[in-house]
């Protein structure tokens, strides 16, 4: 019976950590994830473009997570970001500029290349800045 | 323990960046282009773009409301006339900088600044014409006046305005994509770029292969291979017309014959040369020869067909005059167009005012040349060209009393020359005042101010038509043209004997021109001005086919409405073929010919002699001149230098329509004697060859043949406009060849209430990312046309309003 006991409150021990470890992960990257994209928008404003970087280093550095966890954050942030703001953009035009500035850089008449290029360029350099602002954190 | 790798990926991160904000690696700075709050993205404009905006700017002195239609043509209203050329500057800005400073720095000798080295021999050859030092003579004449000094700092002032507030993320997109910044604009910049128009249509010289020719041909066949005189001909002013004796009397040196005219001297040089074909048709039916009984005026100039178009069409309201029409970006007031009384258009005046003199240099140092029998000293003229990523190139150029010494031996555009020595005599060095003669022209109200304005015209001469709301009509053959004798300037002239100088100008009273003629109509398409009573020397490269086709309908035509007018402006029919078919079609041995060629030769013969875009029958005539113009000519240009004008199609049309036994129809190596007979079936069967190619790439109808295309300045393709189905072509009304035609259609009706229609090949924006990009292009395709709306103050509420702009200081 006492053993019974322990071994539930054992397991609900287990299970809770792991929950609210998993919440916290999640938050985190879920914060990050807005954070990056939110200041991102704000900095090139007023920014040149790789501001995106400068704003993913710093959001991963004050946020500590795992690296991998953190490229990804950045990785993401930028590519949803950047996807959906030229995606907005450009269906806003009825793709008119994209289709001819496609067929000018990459002699392919395709917009969504054009959005797809867009987006991860975006986030490739915020997904390394990121990636530097974790190692930043734990050296 | 993790410094290392914190290093590497930042390490990585930075060169990520600069891998994508540079062309380093890349061809180009994607992640600066791509970004979507900076790059490429910022110009695709919105489909429901709003336009209203407010400003407030000091150097207004009242209010400015700007009402923006449907077509985004902009309606400005403007309580202070320099107020309205403020926001015409803005506007212009606006909608069009990349282009505005594009043609500037194409005009100063400036491309290598932006594409590199690739420009060099271009911006040699602009700033040894003297472009940089014609637009300085021409600023200090514009400054001098105070209308046009005022209207243009109103103007730069404007242009700048918008400038100074440009971001980043605002920028024309082909700056962004090549990857420089605009510069302010100047009263400077807009005197270069009306040179760039004087270099565009008064530029034209075929002296060096006119040289060549001289030199390679015997006297007589020189004479039947380039008449001056053309057949065809049915001049702007009648002929008939009778011309007072000259009050410039020009005299032939007394060296002309022996040292000018006989003189053997071949040269091997080739030249950068604006489009020969620019070329233009004007016309006014009086109130006589109209339905409604006033006068209806005709333009279209034919020049380069680019995107961004060369125009933008605006109106200009103030209390002093209300205009409409076509303006230039880069200048201001309006070029061609109309007001509450009269309405003008232009046609390129093209004759030669643009000579060479060979200089004799003491030595290499070039500090002295032989004049009139002593050393005279020469000015230098620094040129300092800057090259992009490379150091600055130092051209130091000669200038002699006839201009700068445009050719020598460390410039001969592209072929070496020898060691001679040629400097230029262009009239665009002269000074002109085109700009108060288009604010005289914006403000004229009768026939009187017509004249008034258009004789301050002159460098590009221009034939100007005219018509008032009282029923007055006009033709001027307008400019300031240098009194040549027979012969002058046609060739390579002694740069040692001011006997050879231009000896004065023809004095504006005797240009010649028609006021109100009992024919009732005025006409002018490039053809020569005037017969050979007119009693100066006129060169001869004029184009005749056009203006035919045009007085022969004008004097057909009775109870004319607009709309006659806009069926005759594309008329495609070909008149040049309907003179050069019937020789074709006599002398033809339709029994040499194999299946294609009999198949070819009855659509020749079936053809309605439109160009149609569908029909066959202009690509097959096409071909056929081209492989008959082989047949007779090759022989004789065999062994001639490469750089040598070929004889026009009028001088070998008209030569064998006045002898059948034309010398050159003979081939002169065959020990046979040709005929016109063998000539022509020799040519049918080569173009039978061609056709059958063209055929099996579905490219014998005409459209799809002469595959008309409107490219844009830079020539990125996706930025063009290919293959469009147009018909026309060189000698039909409906001029449009390939790249080049009409660029502005417009037709105005001078009743109680003026009725205009307009088009042109392109559109407000000059943004690619823009639906007002190019969306004029089909309508002009098609042959239609837009009503052009003179909007009064008081019709704020039209529904074809859609924007406003407010200006206050």
């Amino acid at each position: 019976m006492e053993n019974e006991f322990q071994q539930l409150v054992t397991l609900q021990y287990f299970f809770a950590t792991t929950i609210l470890n998993f919440q916290t992960d999640y938050m985190k990257f879920i914060v990050s994830l807005v954070l990056i994209a939110l200041l991102s928008v704000a900095a090139c404003l007023y920014l040149p473009w790789w501001s995106i970087a400068f704003v993913a280093f710093v959001v991963s550095a004050l946020i500590p997570q795992h690296p991998g966890k953190s490229f990804l954050t950045g990785f993401i942030s930028i590519l949803l970001l950047w996807g959906s703001l030229s995606w907005y953009i450009s269906s806003n035009n009825n793709h008119l500029l994209a289709h001819k500035v496609s067929m000018l850089m990459f002699k392919t008449d395709s917009p969504f290349m054009l959005i797809g290029i867009t987006a991860l360029i975006g986030a490739l350099v915020a997904g390394f800045a990121a990636l530097s602002g974790s190692y930043l954190r734990r050296s | 323990m993790k410094l290392l790798p914190c290093i590497l990926s930042a390490a990585v991160t930075t060169g990520l960046i600069i891998t994508l904000n540079s062309k380093l690696l890349l061809p180009a700075p994607l992640g600066k282009l791509l970004s979507p709050q900076h790059g490429v993205w910022q110009n695709a404009e919105n489909a429901d773009a709003t336009f209203n905006e407010t400003f407030n700017f000091p150097q207004l002195k009242a209010k400015v409301n700007v009402y923006l239609d449907d077509r985004l043509v902009p309606h400005v209203f403007a309580e202070q006339e320099n107020d309205a050329y403020f926001v015409q500057g803005y506007l212009h800005a606006k909608f069009r900088l990349w282009q505005m400073e594009l043609q500037t720095h194409a005009a100063a000798g400036r491309a290598s600044e932006i594409i590199g080295e690739k420009a060099l021999t271009h911006d040699r050859e602009f700033r040894r014409l003297g472009m940089v030092y014609a637009a300085e003579i021409s600023l200090k004449e514009m400054e001098a006046d105070p209308t046009t000094k005022a209207s243009c700092d109103a103007y730069t002032a404007g242009v700048n305005a918008y400038i100074s507030n440009l971001t980043e993320a605002k920028l024309p997109i082909e700056y962004k994509l090549i990857g420089y910044q605009p510069e302010p604009w100047t009263n400077l910049k807009t005197a270069l770029f009306l040179k760039y128009m004087s270099y565009d249509l008064a530029a034209h010289d075929d002296d060096i292969e006119m040289t060549n020719a001289k030199t390679y041909f015997s006297p007589a066949d020189f004479d039947l291979l380039y008449p001056s005189k053309q057949d065809s001909l049915d001049p702007i002013i009648p002929k008939g017309t009778i011309y007072a004796a000259p009050k410039v009397l020009v005299k032939a040196p007394a060296t002309a014959d022996s040292v000018y005219f006989a003189n053997k001297d071949l040269l091997v040089m080739q030249e950068e040369k604006p489009d020969p074909e620019n070329g233009s048709n004007n016309w006014v039916a009086a109130g006589g020869k109209t339905k409604s009984g006033a006068p209806i005026l005709c333009n279209d100039p034919h020049l380069g067909l680019n995107l961004p178009s060369l125009w933008f069409e605006m109106q200009l309201s103030t209390p002093n005059f209300n205009v409409y029409g076509a303006t230039f970006p880069g200048a201001p007031s309006v070029i061609i167009g109309f007001n509450d009384n009269v309405a003008w258009g232009v046609t390129n005046g093209g004759r030669d005012v643009r000579d060479y003199y060979e200089i004799k240099f003491k030595d290499e140092s070039r500090n002295e040349y032989w004049f009139d029998s002593a050393w005279k000293k020469t000015e230098f003229r620094i040129e300092t060209i800057k090259i992009k990523d490379q150091p600055d190139y130092i051209d130091k150029v000669a200038y002699t009393v006839f201009g700068p010494v445009m050719y020598d031996k460390t410039f001969s555009g592209s072929r070496i020359t020898g060691n001679k020595y040629y400097a230029v005599r262009w009239k665009a060095h002269d000074p002109s005042k085109e700009l108060l003669a288009f604010n005289m022209l914006n403000h004229a109200k009768n026939y009187a101010d017509y004249l008034a304005a258009v004789t301050n015209m002159h460098t590009p001469g221009q034939n100007f038509a005219f018509a008032a709301k009282n029923g007055d009509i006009a033709m001027r053959t307008q400019g300031e043209w240098p009194a040549k004798w027979k012969g002058q300037g046609d060739f390579i002239m002694p740069g040692t004997d001011s006997s050879y100088m231009w000896q004065g100008m023809i004095p504006q009273d005797e240009n010649p021109f028609q006021y109100n003629p009992e024919r009732g109509f005025v006409s002018s398409a490039n053809q020569k001005p005037a017969d050979s009573t007119y009693p100066y020397y006129l060169g001869r490269d004029y184009p005749p086919y056009r203006g035919l086709i045009i007085n022969r309908k004008l004097t057909a035509m009775s109870a004319i409405t607009p709309q006659d007018m806009m069926a005759m402006q594309t008329s495609n029919y070909d008149v040049f073929a309907e003179m050069a078919r019937p020789l074709f079609l006599k002398n033809i041995d339709e029994g040499k010919l194999d299946e294609n060629g009999k198949k070819y030769l009855g659509m020749l013969k079936k053809w309605d002699l439109n160009n149609d875009i569908n029909a066959t029958g202009p690509t097959i005539f096409s071909v056929l001149w081209t492989c008959f113009d082989s047949v007779v000519l090759k022989d004789e240009f065999k062994k001639a230098p490469q750089v040598i004008s070929h004889p026009f199609e009028s001088s070998l049309l008209d030569g064998i329509l006045r002898d059948s036994s034309y010398k050159f129809l003979d081939n002169i190596e065959t020990p046979v004697k040709e005929t016109l007979a063998d000539d022509v079936t020799a040519a049918f069967k080569a173009a039978t060859q061609q056709l059958k190619i063209e055929e099996g790439k579905f490219r014998l109808t005409w459209a799809a043949f002469k595959a008309t295309r409107i490219n844009h300045l830079a020539k990125l393709e996706p930025f063009s406009r290919l293959n469009l189905p147009v018909g026309g072509g060189s000698h039909c009304i409906n001029a449009t060849k390939s790249d080049h035609g009409p660029s502005w259609r417009m037709i105005v009706s001078l009743t109680e209430k003026t009725e205009a229609w307009g088009v042109y090949p392109g559109g407000q924006s000059g943004n690619p990312g823009s639906k007002f990009y190019d969306n004029f292009v089909d309508q002009w395709v098609t042959g239609k046309y837009y009503p052009l709306w003179m909007m009064k103050a008081g019709e704020e509420k039209d529904g074809r309003i859609k924007w406003k702009m407010s200006f206050s200081n």
